[in-house]
């Protein structure tokens, strides 16, 4: 513990989240995520059990039985396989979300930036996807869905760009731009959607919400009943994301370039990137997921949106804990876009018996939890300790040194 | 003034430079507005019109001479007063007396400002030593929620208060641990840190309190009656009825100052965060000045969340604070580090609070555009932190982790 993990550096260089990230990605595979997860249940349950006295593994047991995870399982009962594939397509509305949120914190923390907003970034994108879902009716179908799905990522990367484009010229901090941003949304929504507002629905005046967006511009649903929230086709737009992103990365000059000014910014610069404008592009980038996701749950599910629905949501903070915990890897984004999306769903007021937990406790434990993981990622010495340890380990497997 | 300028070139005077004209031009646009506000209420948009014009051609004159930021905020300033001061001279003069009470709505901005200030001022202890706190905010939080809980179990608003700072260092001391021991990335265990507290507070409050909600008898933090002053034109409605704790934050931005700039902890706490290498070699402990700091920075957070609850809103609710630890920090970026520059950047955040909270009033009962007033402060803080007036400079170490050589 006592040797720095590389040559003494000159005083005065820290590692960049990026360059932290990069060290983490190496260590240990996907056991470090798996550790710090079920350390950070370990935590909760311990909270569980010492503030309110119940039994932490029931209590587990019961919102695992709301995330409809168990429809996996082929020896449950016919009549629990039907609630829990209900169950299930609510779980996986949630991880198309969080699969979007989390690609806006994780393509923005690549260049070594971190990007709170993904709550405002998503709230404009539902907002601009509703008003031109229930407006445009000249238009048909699949021109009409473009339209919104286009039209609500640009508004999340225009919003995410304002915080970029400060940065790069200014040098304002993204972190208080950004959440600075999610409350001017948090609150103009209370505006736009509310009495008297420009989309608010004059049909019925007194309900702060919008009116309901065409019929036909609803998403198909593939699994389940449309009328009960089954999933919907923009399950599939996230997992394209996921190898946008991966593509976007990999295999383009802009993905070089973010990465290069995450890593370092000097060298980036040294080397003839342009550092501002690989900034900006990367919260705008950042800003499109967040959107699309917030266009995507509006044409999905949610077909119409109120005040209560932006100002109650919580989607682009979990994706702060889906990013870093996936480790702003694509697949690791999956999973634990996965997770969260059960967590959320399994202590939803819908799905966890009150009689076993309150669900709005359970709501604050997932909070917690998002907390845990958040502190225990942050910590690259924990990791490494972990990753030396099991290099210590193989060191004792193998008979020779590795090289 | 000696003239020893040269013939067709004008004295370089201080008071005529160009960074003082620009000055002068933002007050002239200030002005212009201001006329058309209760007392004066000028009716006449000839008033504004001249002053911003004043103020603009000042402006003018200061950019073309070097006057950089100041000339160019005089401009903006020249036309925002031309704005407001016709719009001001288009509505009812009953209406702006209605909104536009100065004492009351100094008061307001007082109660508003006082949260930050605490908040402010406890990060300035931390990010003065080197260490990043996103955490304010979830500190607020945990002050807030702890003072009322522990009023109400205690029947005391002073025990109340004194466990709202023993909850806010409990979880400033989980931010130290994880940022100076471990190293770990400050920005990223700021935020777990808010969601701890967010999840934690959410959470004891839910169980606590359950559906009924926060109790509306808990023992709240007393006003501080000054019987001589009532009287007093202006200054008795201002400060003669004042919460104790906005007094409090009075003493603690004199004793914060002489702290940090006139006693060796100061000097220590700021060595630190400059040059902690050099602070640690001649025998100051880096870790253990970087822990005092941020536990500082807690309790004082914590005491700005405890107004909050037990002397302002007189209840709780969850996440009550509401990004007021950010904008706390804004303030602090915006008053360069200082004690009293956070309090001038808390007092403006403090005054679009309360002139969002009177506005309203302007429209009819039920009406949705008043919410848009409470975007003021957060849309300010983002102005503020883009660096309108002049660049801070941080402290040279903050958000590096020290190891120990």
């Amino acid at each position: 513990m006592t040797e720095a993990p590389t040559p003494a550096e000159p005083e005065g260089t820290i590692p960049s989240p990026a360059a932290r990230l990069a060290l983490y990605q190496r260590a240990g595979g996907f056991v470090t995520p798996l550790i710090t997860t079920i350390f950070a249940f370990f935590i909760g349950g311990l909270v569980v059990l010492v503030v309110t006295g119940k039994n932490p593994i029931s209590t587990y047991k019961a919102i695992f039985n709301g995330t409809g995870l168990n429809w996996l399982f082929p020896w449950i009962s016919h009549d629990d396989r039907i609630t829990a594939a209900f169950n299930l397509q609510a779980t996986l509305l949630l991880t198309t979300t969080l699969i979007l949120t989390g690609l806006a914190v994780a393509f923005a923390f690549r260049c070594g930036l971190f990007n709170i907003g993904g709550q405002g970034q998503y709230a404009i994108g539902s907002i601009v996807a509703v008003w031109v879902g229930s407006s445009f009716s000249g238009l048909a179908g699949i021109p009409h869905i473009l339209l919104a799905i286009v039209l609500g990522s640009l508004a999340g990367a225009a919003l995410a760009g304002i915080a970029g484009f400060l940065k790069a010229t200014v040098g304002a901090h993204e972190v208080i731009t950004t959440i600075m941003l999610n409350w001017i949304l948090f609150w103009s929504a209370g505006y736009i959607f509310g009495l008297e507002g420009p989309l608010q629905d004059k049909t019925q005046a007194s309900v702060p919400v919008s009116s309901n967006i065409a019929p036909d511009t609803h998403l198909h649903v593939f699994w389940g009943n449309p009328v009960l929230q089954g999933l919907h086709v923009g399950f599939f737009i996230a997992l394209g994301a996921l190898v946008a992103y991966w593509l976007l990365l990999n295999r383009t000059t802009l993905g070089y370039e973010v990465k290069a000014v995450g890593f370092n910014p000097e060298a980036a610069r040294y080397a003839g990137i342009g550092v501002g404008r690989s900034i900006f592009l990367a919260m705008a980038i950042s800003g499109l997921f967040a959107g699309l996701a917030g266009a995507v749950d509006v044409l999905g599910w949610q077909f119409h949106v109120g005040v209560d629905d932006i100002q109650g949501s919580s989607v682009g903070f979990i994706g702060i804990a889906v990013a870093l915990l996936g480790r702003n890897s694509a697949p690791g984004i999956f999973f634990s876009a996965l997770l969260f999306g059960a967590l959320v769903n399994g202590t939803s007021t819908r799905n966890l018996d009150p009689e076993i937990f309150k669900p709005e406790l359970a709501q604050n434990l997932t909070l917690m939890i998002q907390g845990l993981v958040l502190l225990f990622v942050g910590t690259d010495v924990l990791v490494l300790y972990l990753w030396r340890g099991r290099q210590r380990l193989m060191f004792w497997r193998k008979t020779e040194p590795p090289t | 003034m000696i003239a020893r300028a040269e013939p067709g070139r004008l004295p370089s005077s201080r008071l005529l430079g160009a960074k003082n004209t620009g000055l002068l031009g933002i007050g002239l646009g200030v002005l212009a507005f201001w006329l058309t506000l209760p007392p004066l209420t000028t009716r006449t948009v000839l008033w504004p019109l001249i002053f911003g014009l004043l103020a603009v051609a000042a402006g003018i004159w200061s950019t073309r001479r070097g006057g950089g930021r100041a000339g160019w905020s005089a401009v903006a300033s020249g036309l925002l007063g031309i704005t407001f001061g016709v719009l001001a001279t288009r509505s009812s003069t009953a209406h702006l007396e209605e909104i536009v009470v100065w004492s009351a709505l100094i008061a307001s901005t007082l109660r508003y400002a006082t949260p930050l200030t605490f908040a402010a001022i406890g990060g300035m202890f931390s990010e003065r030593s080197g260490v990043v706190n996103i955490g304010l905010e979830g500190m607020m939080l945990m002050g807030s929620f702890f003072g009322v809980w522990g009023a109400d179990k205690t029947n005391s608003w002073a025990l109340g208060v004194l466990i709202a700072v023993v909850a806010g260092i409990a979880l400033a001391f989980v931010h130290a641990v994880f940022t100076i021991h471990l190293r770990a990335d400050q920005i990223v265990i700021g935020t777990a840190v808010n969601f701890l507290a967010l999840g934690l507070t959410g959470y004891l409050f839910v169980s606590s309190y359950g559906a009924e909600g926060a109790p509306t008898a808990i023992p709240e933090i007393p006003d501080v009656s000054l019987g001589f002053l009532t009287d007093v034109y202006f200054v008795g409605p201002v400060f003669a009825n004042l919460n104790l704790m906005i007094w409090l934050s009075f003493a603690l931005l004199l004793l914060s100052y002489v702290v940090m700039f006139r006693t060796t902890i100061g000097l220590r706490i700021r060595a630190v965060g400059e040059h902690p290498r050099a602070a640690d070699t001649v025998g100051i402990s880096v870790y253990r000045t970087r822990y005092a700091a941020v536990m500082t920075s807690g309790a004082l957070a914590a005491l700005g969340g405890a107004y909050l609850s037990l002397g302002f809103v007189h209840t709780f609710d969850q996440n009550i604070t509401g990004g007021r630890g950010f904008i706390a920090l804004a303030a602090l970026i915006f008053g360069k580090w200082r004690p009293f520059g956070a309090f001038a950047a808390a007092l403006l955040f403090g005054f679009s609070s309360a002139l969002g909270d009177r506005l309203p009033d302007y429209f009819a009962e039920g009406s949705a555009v008043p919410q848009l007033f409470n975007v003021l402060p957060y849309l300010l803080t983002i102005i503020a932190v883009a660096g309108v007036i002049g660049r801070s400079i941080p402290p040279r170490a903050i958000g590096r982790p020290y190891t120990k050589q």
